[in-house]
């Protein structure tokens, strides 16, 4: 299926059928991992039981060294 | 003790952990630094190389009270989009309210900064704004409910250290929250006099990642919060025109 991750277009297996499926797929591996589901921000719990469909727009981000 | 909210801190001294070359240096200025708050900025991860290392992963968590900042964000709902990201992770205590309104000075915007702190406030936020030394700015922040107020001491990464030591005296009169002076600070003496005028704490992160050692200037710093305030607590002699003799003018043998 085609998704939008951090703003590009990517096509992942439709086996892929959660967030955190997405998450091993992609092998993220940030000790903080933060998702944003169709503009709607997933608390911590939350990555496993969402799912995922095609045209879903996903941000992962972390936490980077700043001031 | 420095009391922000509901936290309580020995340290004085807040520090940034941006433009460090190397993770093992950073790791080991941030120990000696004695710092119990870390600031930080929220990004994409690179979805493409995710095995790139993170600086976390050297950090223990549950040592330190996180400070994320909103940098990049140019307006109050982006500051709270970022904030809420931040708060997602679990790991964000305190946030620190930046949105910047110009990019060759990096000042921030004073309009969009009451926006957000009074957006985050409202979702149950401690905040922290970074904004300019303009006193009346601070004073409607703090009317708002923000938890400190951090006005910088000259422009981010400048290194100028404290341009305007009026306006910050003023600041700190006036405050009735803690004042963390956040930005500009450059040398040790920079940290100290902030700390001599009244403040309560300070923030600073390319004073100690851009030294040329900024383990040793981590430990500097460290010091110079501690004299400084030290020092404002001793209460100095005033300035005088005229000398006063430190020996006695009797008894001088002929």
């Amino acid at each position: 299926m085609e998704l939008i991750i951090n703003g590009t277009n990517m096509t992942v297996p439709s086996s892929i059928k959660t967030v955190t499926d997405l998450i091993d797929h992609l092998n993220l591996k940030s000790p903080v991992i933060i998702v944003e589901h169709n503009e709607k921000i997933l608390q911590k719990g939350e990555h496993a039981h969402t799912m995922i469909e095609d045209g879903d727009k996903i941000e992962f981000v972390q936490f980077v060294g700043g001031g | 003790m420095l009391k922000i909210g509901e936290y309580e801190f020995h340290s004085r001294l807040f520090l940034g952990t941006g433009k460090f070359k190397d993770f093992d240096v950073q790791k080991e200025a941030v120990e000696v630094s004695e710092t119990e708050v870390l600031t930080f900025a929220v990004r994409r991860m690179n979805i493409f190389e995710p095995n790139q290392p993170n600086f976390l992963e050297k950090i223990d968590l549950n040592k330190y009270k996180f400070l994320p900042n909103t940098a990049g964000a140019k307006t109050a709902e982006e500051a709270v989009r970022i904030a809420k990201l931040a708060q997602a992770s679990g790991l964000c205590h305190m946030v620190k309210v930046e949105i910047i309104g110009c990019d060759k000075t990096l000042l921030p915007d004073p309009v969009e900064t009451l926006k957000a702190t009074e957006m985050l406030l409202a979702d149950g936020f401690t905040v922290l704004p970074y904004t300019s030394d303009d006193v009346v700015l601070a004073k409607r922040l703090e009317e708002l409910g923000a938890h400190a107020i951090m006005p910088g001491a000259s422009p981010i990464g400048s290194g100028q250290g404290i341009i305007n030591p009026l306006n910050l005296t003023f600041i700190i009169e006036q405050s009735n929250v803690p004042v963390i002076v956040d930005a500009g600070l450059g040398s040790p003496k920079d940290a100290a006099y902030a700390m001599e005028l009244g403040a309560d704490g300070v923030l600073l992160n390319t004073a100690v990642s851009g030294a040329k050692d900024p383990v040793k200037m981590a430990r500097a710093m460290k010091l110079a919060v501690e004299a400084g305030r030290l020092g404002y607590e001793a209460g100095r002699i005033p300035k005088k025109k005229y000398a006063t003799a430190s020996s006695p003018l009797e008894g001088i043998s002929q």
